[in-house]
């Protein structure tokens, strides 16, 4: 009788389940309780707010063999130094409209979203900006009419969303942050926007 | 007792009366879900259509968040389809099940007119609490989550209290726990961080283990009540295969999250984890397809509910394939690198949704509506062989796979060009959405579309009809339960 074995016993697989279930979560756990620092504001992977002042590339690190964002020379973005608390409140306002905008449901984050449209995660060093002389004009100007914008053969434009001036400003910094995070080499082989002096 | 054959509600119980309003919420939100999907996927292919008018963003809104709703409706009224069969007892609060019904059903309308008519916000809190917080699946406003974790937990005291007056089976004990588990991790997607790392973390703890853990096993309790109800297998067997799904489902699953934090800032030991673990991943699904087809093998077959064991068998492969195979397709993260964000997480996310969740809850409609008409006939020699229930599981299931396809090939097209090639930029996007290769996918993903709806107009014809005028009773098997 096989159900008379004991790999084939309900009770045995009713404990399996519970101690595999609960092993699993508490690992979990732990992992989440020393991952959270590691990309919490100010780490090495996820820095501060206030790196939008500084200048930012995407570098292939030679240990690593992937691309990696190296931050430079002091470059305050829209030629405004910012403490760490205005920086914050700027890429604070950039978050909330990329989400009250529904950017995600088009763009991808982090390689995460929809794919109707270009993944923005080092949209700050992207080359369809131009020159980094007239990037950040050039950004503010696409943010808030992108509509007469075409920049694809087959005509996909994305929609004016009504964005304030000061809302694609912070859009801006959240991007020129966002750039600044260690992903782990993605987007791979990204070439970027020419930025030395 | 109603005549056979008669859509009477003295056929149901109460819990089963309640179920039936939530299965017909379910079927209206799918019909949403496949409009807007074609919305969405015939602006790929021409973009100024509905332009500055219904977005693709608002399209694509509504057509995954139409997807998340019915899905949990389906699972809400499966709950309590079986409930009250299960416990053998009366469902404890009917009142308050239905009065939650009619508030959560509310919520949902007016989220989805929000979406349609309102679309966006100013950038500020306000926005993410009344029109929508922007995050995938979960762009539900902050005011619609407080009240679908308030509705939820009413559902949950209500499941949890019933089966403790009553019979507490291992059907029970399962699904007890995992609601608890599927409602509690709905909390880590209710707050604003400025850390898009920290964001995605926990949003991924939402997504992640809901579809790759939590609804899961809500998938296998469902199956396991199926498979005595069509088969008539006993209760011992298909109790035991559940704690043996749960230990894998669970043991592969929680872990397997860390495929989600290869790109998103976190550290780098989440490759070994998030690789290793999502590997196993499939291991569960190919037990529940022997568990399925071995028990439908060693019954010959027999059953009461053709349609229903149909969609049952479609589920243990759709749900290997949709979410086993496709997913362990580009889950490591040496080739996840360069599908990660393009038309390959379409392709594996249309049929794993639809393998995994869409299929078992359309088995839920068939045991529904053959009970309603009073227990008739839905084996072999129904009127015209069957044809639209057949027609429809076959449009349906073949719409599917043509779309996922389609939807690999263009991704293909787009990790290649875009990402190996052109290096992920801008000029790189469009390059490859510009290659003929792309756009001929994008092509037949809308003809299958289209062959999905049809299969769906289908369905529901046939949900309609089904057993009317019956006047056989249904196949008695024989049950231990």
């Amino acid at each position: 009788m096989a159900t008379s074995q004991w790999w084939a016993s309900e009770s045995f697989w009713r404990k399996t389940a519970i101690w595999v279930t609960g092993g699993s979560f508490i690992a979990l756990i732990l992992l989440t309780m020393d991952t959270i620092p590691q990309i919490s504001t100010g780490s090495k992977r996820v820095p501060a707010y206030s790196v939008i002042n500084y200048r930012i590339s995407y570098k292939f690190d030679e240990t690593r063999h992937v691309q990696v964002p190296v931050i430079g020379a002091k470059e305050p973005l829209f030629g405004k130094e910012l403490n760490e608390e205005e920086a914050e409140a700027l890429v604070k306002l950039g978050k909330l409209t990329t989400q009250s905008k529904n950017c995600m449901n088009c763009h991808t984050l982090l390689g995460n979203g929809a794919y109707y449209a270009p993944d923005l995660t080092k949209s700050w060093l992207d080359q369809y900006w131009g020159t980094k002389e007239v990037r950040e004009v050039q950004m503010l100007e696409f943010i808030k009419d992108p509509s007469d914008k075409v920049h694809n053969s087959m005509g996909r434009r994305m929609p004016k969303l009504e964005i304030t001036d000061e809302e694609a400003r912070g859009v801006v910094a959240f991007l020129k942050w966002m750039s600044s995070i260690d992903t782990n080499g993605f987007p791979y082989n990204f070439k970027s926007i020419e930025q030395e002096n | 007792m109603a005549t056979l054959g008669m859509l009477d509600s003295a056929n149901l119980n109460g819990g089963q009366k309640l179920a039936v309003k939530y299965f017909t919420v379910a079927i209206v939100l799918f019909g949403a879900q496949i409009l807007f999907g074609l919305l969405s996927g015939l602006q790929y292919l021409y973009p100024d259509f509905l332009y500055g008018v219904l977005d693709f963003s608002v399209n694509r809104m509504v057509h995954i968040n139409a997807l998340v709703v019915w899905l949990l409706y389906g699972f809400l009224g499966s709950v309590y389809w079986l409930l009250e069969e299960e416990s053998q007892h009366e469902v404890v609060g009917l009142k308050l099940g239905n009065l939650i019904y009619w508030v959560l059903t509310a919520a949902v309308t007016v989220v989805v007119l929000v979406y349609l008519f309102v679309q966006i916000g100013p950038g500020k809190e306000s926005s993410i609490w009344l029109i929508n917080e922007g995050r995938e699946y979960i762009e539900a406003p902050r005011w619609a989550d407080i009240g679908i974790v308030v509705s939820v937990l009413v559902v949950f005291f209500n499941v949890a209290a019933t089966f403790s007056k009553g019979r507490y089976t291992g059907i029970a004990g399962v699904l007890v726990l995992d609601m608890l588990a599927l409602f509690g991790i709905y909390l880590a997607g209710m707050f604003y961080t400025t850390n898009i790392s920290i964001d995605q973390y926990w949003w991924w703890w939402v997504i992640h283990l809901w579809v790759e853990a939590t609804w899961e096993v809500m998938v296998a309790c469902i199956m396991a009540y199926g498979l005595m109800k069509v088969l008539g297998v006993s209760r011992k067997i298909v109790e035991t295969w559940l704690y043996i799904e749960v230990a894998l489902m669970f043991g592969s699953g929680i872990l397997g999250l860390g495929h989600h934090y290869f790109w998103i800032g976190t550290p780098e030991y989440w490759f070994s984890i998030g690789g290793f673990f999502s590997a196993l991943e499939p291991i569960p699904l190919v037990a529940m397809v022997v568990h399925a087809v071995f028990d439908a093998g060693a019954r010959h077959a027999k059953n009461n509910n053709h349609p229903a064991m149909a969609w049952l068998i479609a589920h243990a492969f759709g749900n290997f394939f949709g979410a086993g195979v496709w997913g362990f397709m580009h889950t490591l993260p040496q080739i996840n690198l360069y599908t990660h964000g393009t038309q390959w997480s379409a392709s594996h996310g249309h049929l794993a949704f639809f393998g995994a969740y869409a299929t078992i809850i359309i088995a839920m409609f068939y045991l529904g509506i053959q009970r309603w008409r009073g227990g008739t006939w839905m084996s072999g020699d129904l009127p015209g062989n069957g044809w639209k229930w057949k027609w429809a599981l076959g449009l349906l299931n073949l719409g599917m796979v043509g779309m996922t396809v389609a939807m690999l090939v263009s991704g293909y097209v787009q990790s290649q060009i875009e990402r190996a090639i052109e290096g992920s930029t801008w000029m790189g996007y469009f390059a490859a959405q510009i290659h003929p290769w792309f756009v001929q996918g994008m092509w037949w993903r809308e003809v299958f579309g289209v062959m999905f709806l049809v299969g769906f107009v289908l369905l529901v014809w046939d949900l309609l009809t089904i057993g009317k005028g019956e006047s056989r009773k249904m196949i008695e098997v024989s049950n231990a339960a």
